[in-house]
């Protein structure tokens, strides 16, 4: 299991640093007069979801547009596996806010097309695809289009998508940001057995102190104006006291009332 | 369209203005609006006739020659258009002019550069239609998600792939109600290239026909042309309806 190195609140202090999945080393990046990222480093441990938590305009979403490669950043590197990277690649699959489906392709398709762009043959991608349809719950809708389903399954089929080219990293921008509360508890849930199972490493972004706390292994938590990562907060205790328990856990209250507190100045 | 709440099918109202031009033509009044039935009667007759047989061949090959134009060249250039700025600074005013400009007046210039016979014809059919497909491809491509373009990049797709895969399918409902429009267009276009460039096809036989005051022939044609454009429009307004669906959800 890919946590299990952390089950005491101090373990991870006591050991060497995790190896890191991506590193981000000195980014900047200005759109014209405005500097949306400043000097930014950051390390994902390898296997773990580190959530990007900050206020609206700190450069959350543009700091995981880089590493995905869709950005150029203006200064920095941005290294995935040890590697540098120039732009998109193999080793990264993306999760887009507002699901980002082909609306003429059907389930099968849209879950297949990463594959398919990946010049992989039709009926490798297709048995690849509903076997990750499967995992995600959406058995049975494989001829649906994106207009037939609701909001939580289309982005169900965005995840089977990203998972189904089997990328080291996966990249998820304000994923459940689009879908009703209790769907999204779910897929919160579903996340974190995602996690354990997958042995990817996950960076996600939200605007959801709740949220991050509830998924994340490590949390930055960015500030705009200049743009920093302000704090690096890794909540050890809940993990694997099971998904019900976690949003009574003292611990869990205190670290989402301690990131409200550096958080609300910045609120307007 | 509901008469005393009663629905009429669609173009029910065709119905009381062909009796209208019966009742006209009956009376006499001119030579120029023959009875309705019998120009129906001419219509039969001419229909398989070697002379118009000849001409449909002529106007039907000149006509989707130049629509087949307009629709290869226009798409993919309205569609770079959408995604090159540089490309739609550059081309935009063009586009623009020749959508509005009376093109008929062209017809004279495009003689002396390409000659007196189909290839002149077809140029014009072309330029009837092509610049409302530009401007509706581009359109179609520059209301295109974002996410859906970053979300083929992030996967890897070639700027081919992305043409193909993304791009044309996302401006396919504009790209069809511009090729729709296009093609009423190009009708016109054929029309005025024949009568004007070289007296063949439907063209010649309207000049043949309007100069020997057979008007109930006159008609017959016009009425054949006219099914034929809105037969040819309403099957481009299927397949529109076709991608309706997602038109209004990318």
């Amino acid at each position: 299991m890919a946590m299990s190195q952390i089950d005491t609140p101090f373990a991870d202090a006591s050991m060497a640093a995790p190896e890191s999945a991506v590193s981000v080393r000195g980014v900047s990046k200005n759109y014209g007069a405005v500097e949306a990222l400043k000097n930014m480093s950051l390390e994902f441990p390898k296997g773990q979801l580190t959530s990007l938590l900050g206020p609206s305009g700190c450069g959350k979403t543009t700091l995981l547009k880089i590493i995905a490669g869709l950005i150029p950043a203006d200064s920095g590197t941005i290294e995935v596996g040890g590697k540098a990277i120039t732009g998109p690649g193999d080793d990264r699959a993306f999760v887009f806010q507002d699901f980002a489906l082909l609306p003429w392709a059907n389930v099968l398709r849209n879950v297949a097309f990463g594959l398919e762009l990946r010049g992989v043959a039709k009926s490798e991608r297709e048995a690849i695809a509903e076997t990750y349809i499967a995992n995600v719950g959406l058995a049975g809708f494989e001829k649906a289009f994106p207009h037939e389903l609701s909001g939580g399954m289309r982005q169900r089929v965005g995840l089977a998508r990203a998972l189904s080219v089997d990328s080291q990293v996966l990249l998820l921008d304000e994923p459940f940001s689009a879908v009703d509360e209790q769907t999204r508890r779910k897929f919160q849930e579903d996340l974190l057995s995602l996690v354990e199972n997958e042995n990817k490493t996950f960076i996600f972004v939200t605007h959801s102190i709740e949220e991050a706390v509830y998924v994340s292994d490590q949390i930055a938590i960015l500030l705009p104006r200049p743009s920093r990562v302000s704090e690096i907060i890794r909540p050890s205790s809940f993990r694997n006291k099971g998904v019900e328990n976690i949003r009574r856990d003292p611990e869990y209250l205190d670290i989402v009332d301690e990131i409200w507190a550096s958080l609300r100045n910045y609120v307007e | 369209m509901q008469v005393f709440g009663v629905k009429l099918p669609a173009m029910s109202s065709l119905l009381l203005w062909g009796l209208l031009w019966e009742i006209v033509g009956q009376m006499g009044l001119t030579f120029f609006v023959p009875p309705l039935s019998q120009v129906f009667a001419t219509l039969f007759e001419i229909i398989g006739t070697p002379p118009f047989l000849k001409a449909l061949w002529e106007t039907g090959y000149a006509f989707f020659m130049g629509v087949f134009f307009a629709i290869v060249i226009g798409i993919p250039v309205g569609i770079l258009m959408g995604k090159s700025r540089f490309l739609d600074e550059l081309l935009l005013p063009w586009v623009n002019i020749f959508v509005s400009a009376p093109l008929t007046a062209l017809v004279p210039v495009l003689m002396v550069l390409f000659g007196f016979g189909l290839t002149s014809i077809i140029i014009t059919t072309t330029l009837f239609a092509i610049w409302i497909i530009i401007l509706n491809a581009r359109a179609g491509v520059r209301q295109i998600n974002r996410s859906l373009v970053d979300m083929a990049r992030s996967f890897g797709a070639s700027p081919l792939d992305a043409f193909t895969k993304i791009y044309f399918w996302a401006a396919l409902p504009e790209i069809l109600g511009g090729v729709r429009i296009g093609v009423i267009r190009a009708v016109k276009g054929v029309i005025i290239g024949q009568l004007l460039i070289s007296i063949v096809g439907f063209g010649a036989l309207f000049e043949l026909y309007a100069s020997n005051f057979l008007m109930g022939h006159f008609w017959a044609v016009l009425i054949i042309l006219f099914a034929l454009a809105f037969s040819i429009s309403e099957f481009l307004g299927y397949l529109e309806r076709k991608v309706a669906y997602y038109a209004a959800k990318r």
